[in-house]
């Protein structure tokens, strides 16, 4: 399989195998049949395996999530399509309570293995509920592992490894980012939870996810023409989060810069800048900064590129974290 | 007016699925008429309807207006003055039948594609179209028109259509309220929880279902295995099935159910069965998944032409008319046309201008740090 693959391709591809290699595991969602999904990620599958295997549910997100759950707990593996990310908020309520609890309460005896894919995130330039960045949600309930790949290899392969986890799995796929193209390797070379060095520097270090990742890789080379040298660390699982990696490189760097497109009040990067800095503060040369979208609801498409970090930005912190 | 259920149709049905939920039937005894497709009157002993010469014109003048409205956003959101249009072609009868039955003071819940329902209301079309240029997330004030902002996730206006019919219920008002949404919704817990609230509390709304066959790629009978109008009997009170494609049958049976719900019996539910002519929205493509010979076969139940026939059958209006509506639909086109062009980008700040009612601190930072941020790019300009 290895070859040149668009990040939704990718996706299709680890669905394919994973249906291959288990019987139990099963496709529920909103057209993702016949039409293979909006995005067409989960496009020929129900040709192949049929509508027993890939299966077009309801309109209903509570009802997807709550059958997924029941399906489960009958030993199948279920993989749920979200259709958009603001759609997932009607299946809430199953996802926290019910999913993200069920083992802990079974004192282990009952397994969630259940994949929740959602496109998510911005730039698209989509009406409203199409761009959310949720990934706080659901980072901030125990019991749930939440994953954002932001390359082809990643999308496959962490696809693969979520759903082959025994835990419940929420899944968040850059939209932006599915034709984007790139090398997949056939084989996993980092354990789910890791975090990975997607370019070595020695002047700060940026760390994002999904979307931003790319961000992230632009404006560290638009920097080294400044003569800086940014190190990008791409994140990958968002619960856990392999603060090993972090810690050392922030310590290496001694700054250290969380970019975001979700909301920076109460975001993934007040975590990370909270525990970085009580466990590296005597390496750091300046406060880690945030990056990322305001205290709003995500705006209007029109004025969506005020709202997004972009490379402007990125490099505006990073002359910040210098100046220090 | 029987229509061959497609073979694709048949084979995706279960045994046992009534025929009349397959795509492309509409043949069912149940379903109330009174103009058929060829354009003939025909009575109805529960649904009586006079309607005047003029109130007639009326209707067909909305009806074309309607639709050229939906015409031209669909070719402005081709030419990328739009980022997405959802079509209500094939629509157009069941949101102008059930806009005209509704009084001034009752008030309407709409999904994303009640365009026609908007125009009864007399919401300023370019007011539709903020939200799928992109420079807002709808805009208009709800109050003033009685028409409800644009909800786009699946079901949710149900439970607010409901919690205002009760608050017409404290208030002692004699107004009813429509909540519209799709066959695909219907499948919703917030529906179903709308209909359990509306008639444990014997609420004046009227749920108006248009059953388009479709939800996306889904068919009707990925949602229901009875006809949708039969769920109401379970939720107790009643459910009327009209043809969606006739006018005169949407205005009938809504001002039917409208009074039922304000004179103080509780909610109705009225499907009307229709047919999405177009794709889902502009970024869908239906050859995917149904047949050309089903778009076909509806074609013939048009709710324009089918007026039309029956105007001129009837000697109800003469050429000088027809031509004013023409005319008429051309200045619409016209204005829609340059009113969306000459729509300006809203300014940046539009962000953070409405997010609380009252200040609010973290909102201010975020303000001042944008502001702040875009006056250091020369110019003081972002890009
Ligand atoms: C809660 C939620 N889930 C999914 C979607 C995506 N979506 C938009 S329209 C649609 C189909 C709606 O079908 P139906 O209710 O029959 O209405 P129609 O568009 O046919 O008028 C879907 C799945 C959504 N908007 N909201």
């Amino acid at each position: 399989m290895a070859g040149q693959l668009s990040i939704a391709k990718a996706l299709n591809e680890a669905l394919r195998k994973s249906l291959e290699s288990d019987p139990k595991t099963v496709l529920m969602g909103e057209d993702i049949g016949k039409l293979g999904g909006v995005f067409r990620i989960t496009d020929g599958l129900q040709k192949d395996f049929g509508e027993g295997r890939v299966i077009d549910t309801p309109l209903a997100e509570s009802g997807i999530m709550g059958t997924a759950i029941g399906l489960a707990l009958r030993g199948y593996r279920p993989v749920v399509e979200i259709q958009f990310d603001g759609f997932v908020y009607p299946a809430f309520d199953q996802i926290v309570s019910q999913l993200a609890k069920m083992h802990a309460r079974s004192l282990g005896h009952v397994k969630m293995p259940v994949t929740v894919r959602i496109p998510y995130a911005g730039g698209i330039g989509a009406v409203e509920h199409h761009s959310e960045s949720h990934e706080a949600y659901f980072a901030h309930t125990a019991g749930l592992k939440v994953v954002t790949p932001s390359n082809a290899h990643d999308a496959h392969w962490m696809l693969r490894q979520a759903i082959a986890s025994d835990d419940p799995v929420i899944f968040l796929e850059p939209k932006r980012r599915y034709w984007d193209k790139g090398e997949v390797g056939d084989a996993a070379d980092l354990p789910l939870h890791s975090a990975r060095i997607v370019r070595p520097g020695a002047d700060a270090t940026l760390i994002a996810y999904g979307p931003m990742v790319k961000v992230c890789q632009e404006a560290a080379a638009a920097a080294e023409e400044d003569g800086r040298s940014l190190e990008v660390v791409d994140l990958r699982s968002l619960s856990p989060v392999d603060f090993a990696a972090l810690e050392e490189s922030v310590k290496r760097t001694g700054r250290g810069i969380v970019v975001h497109e979700a909301p920076v009040f109460l975001g993934m990067g007040a975590e990370l800048a909270a525990r970085l800095t009580e466990r590296c503060f005597y390496h750091l040369e300046a406060p880690i900064l945030r990056v990322g979208g305001y205290y709003a609801p995500y705006p209007p498409s029109r004025v969506e590129e005020a709202f997004l970090p972009d490379l402007d930005r990125v490099l505006d912190a990073v002359d910040r974290a210098l100046a220090y | 007016m029987t229509v061959k259920s497609t073979a694709r149709a048949r084979k995706k049905a279960a045994p046992g699925v009534p025929d009349n939920l397959r795509a492309g039937s509409g043949s069912a005894p149940e379903l109330v008429q009174l103009l058929t497709p060829e354009g003939d009157r025909v009575e109805h002993p529960d649904f009586p309807l006079t309607a005047t010469p003029e109130e007639l014109r009326g209707l067909y003048r909305d009806l074309v207006l309607v639709r050229r409205f939906d015409a031209e956003a669909t070719s402005l959101q081709r030419q990328g003055e739009l980022g997405l249009w959802a079509s209500l072609l094939g629509q157009e009868a069941a949101q102008v039948g059930s806009g005209r039955a509704m009084r001034p003071g009752d008030y309407a819940f709409p999904t994303y594609r009640e365009h026609g329902v908007a125009w009864c209301r007399d919401v300023d079309p370019l007011n539709l179209l903020g939200m799928f240029r992109g420079v807002n997330h709808g805009g208009w004030d709800p109050n003033e028109k009685n028409f409800h902002l644009y909800t786009i996730v699946i079901g949710a206006q149900a439970l607010h259509a409901t919690g205002y019919a009760m608050g017409i219920t404290k208030d002692g008002a004699d107004d009813a309220v429509i909540a519209y949404f799709g066959d695909g919704a219907s499948s919703q817990g917030d529906v179903n929880e709308a209909f359990t609230f509306a008639s444990v509390y014997n609420s004046p709304v009227v749920f108006f279902c248009q059953n388009n066959q479709w939800a996306i790629s889904e068919p009707t009978t990925t949602q229901t295995r009875i006809p949708l109008y039969r769920r109401a009997s379970g939720f107790g009170f009643p459910g009327v099935r009209v043809d969606g494609n006739d006018v005169l049958a949407c205005l009938a049976v809504t001002r039917w159910a409208l009074d039922h719900a304000r004179s103080g019996n509780g909610p109705v539910l009225i499907e009307a069965f229709t047919y999405r002519m177009g794709a889902h929205t502009t970024s869908d493509d239906p050859t995917r998944y149904r047949l050309t010979e089903e778009t076909e076969a509806w074609k013939a139940k048009d709710p324009i032409l089918r007026l039309k026939a029956h105007l001129d059958k009837e000697g109800l209006a003469d050429e000088a008319f027809f031509a004013e509506v023409e005319a008429a639909s051309e200045a619409l086109g016209l204005r829609v046309r340059e009113g969306v062009r000459s729509m300006p980008d809203p300014d940046p700040t539009l962000i953070f201008d409405h997010v609380y009612a009252e200040p609010h601190a973290q909102v201010a930072e975020d303000r001042a740090e944008y502001i702040a941020y875009a006056a250091s790019f020369e110019g003081g300009e972002h890009h």
